[in-house]
């Protein structure tokens, strides 16, 4: 019998070192860029709020935290965006503002680059909505999709020498984990996650065009 | 006796697995050590989520109560009932459901599989096979 304790005493203690090991080396890989140097954030990096699309008189405004290569993120944008950009951005009722939060894929940050180096140069939803349309053929693979983020690129409408200037300096590595501590600051712990006018709105059935459609009315109708 | 050791053993081994998977969802461990699978793939989507709750804790709890249920089976006033057999057979039986669920849902609907889950699927089926037979074993017995 007392056997059998001390077997489940080494096994409780294995197992909580294993977990706090895991936990203590996750702040040392949340710093890593994509070729996995550390990563300084400066004060114009946290001064950056993320690329925002619709009026800035728009009633209600969304954040939404997102990982280009989460697949539950790239449903959102794919499935729903759209309706929710011809509805309710281009009537002038929504802005949304889109914050890089990489959950922890192998090509979360290097996507996250891409975008920022195409919104350099103006292209950022061109590139946000590629990504995010293209990305089964990229997300699931085991080598580098920076020829792919490229073509994409420059079918955004970028220029590709620019991009490939910025995509090697990593001029923006420093912005991705700004919002990634951000995000995290902000208690985000899944992608994608949506604050609504400052606040952070849980959809239980899946976030939808309706739902937003819903609750941009629930908004304005308040302050009529 | 035995068995419930066995069971206490595996069930213990399932709550480090579920405990790491949940610590994942809630941020206190931000990257999963899964090798080549698709732990992060899988944990991320609106799968890892059952009524706003990580699916994980499920396990948590689940595990937490198959461990205390079978180290107080093996107190010597208890070791002689039914009960701590029985009602870890009842939660193990719930839990292979769950994880049958779970399993579909990684190959069908996400075509991705993640290590810790399968992991956590084969801790939950021993302990349905320890605890079951021997649950029904002593109820025909009785």
């Amino acid at each position: 019998m007392n056997r059998f304790y001390v077997v489940l005493g080494l096994v409780a203690v294995v197992a909580g070192v294993l977990i706090w090991k895991s936990s203590r080396s996750e702040s040392a890989t949340a710093l890593s860029s994509p070729q996995g140097a550390a990563v300084t954030v400066t004060a114009a990096d946290s001064a950056f709020h993320g690329y925002s699309t619709g009026s800035d008189s728009a009633a209600v405004e969304v954040v939404e935290y997102a990982d280009f290569q989460c697949p539950h993120c790239a449903e959102f944008a794919v499935v729903q965006f759209p309706t929710i950009r011809d509805q309710l951005i281009l009537s002038g009722r929504l802005r949304w503002r889109f914050r890089d939060f990489p959950v922890g894929f192998p090509w979360s940050r290097l996507s996250a680059l891409a975008a920022q180096c195409a919104g350099e140069q103006g292209k950022f939803w061109e590139m946000s909505d590629a990504l995010f349309q293209r990305q089964s053929d990229w997300g699931r693979s085991t080598k580098s999709p920076n020829g792919l983020f490229r073509d994409l690129a420059r079918a955004s409408g970028a220029d590709v020498g620019k991009y490939d200037a910025c995509m090697d300096s990593q001029r923006y590595a420093g912005r991705i984990e700004a919002a990634h501590q951000e995000g995290a600051a902000r208690n985000v712990n899944g992608t994608p996650t949506f604050f609504v006018n400052g606040r952070l709105h849980e959809f239980p059935r899946g976030a939808t065009s309706d739902g937003f459609q819903a609750l941009v009315d629930s908004i304005a109708g308040k302050r009529q | 006796m035995r068995h419930r050791q066995a069971i206490a053993l595996l069930a213990l081994v399932g709550f480090s697995i579920s405990l790491y998977l949940w610590l994942y969802k809630i941020g206190i461990i931000g990257r999963l050590q899964c090798g080549t699978g698709s732990c992060e793939y899988v944990q991320t989507s609106r799968y890892g989520t059952l009524l706003g709750v990580p699916v994980a804790f499920y396990g948590v709890v689940a595990y937490a109560g198959l461990l205390v249920v079978a180290l107080a089976g093996l107190q010597p006033g208890l070791l002689q009932r039914r009960w701590p057999t029985a009602v870890a057979a009842a939660i193990a039986a719930g839990g292979v459901l769950f994880t049958v669920y779970l399993t579909w849902i990684e190959l069908f609907v996400l075509h991705a599989i993640c290590r810790w889950c399968v992991g956590s699927g084969v801790v939950i089926t021993l302990i349905a096979a320890l605890a079951i037979p021997t649950a029904l074993r002593r109820e025909r017995g009785a």
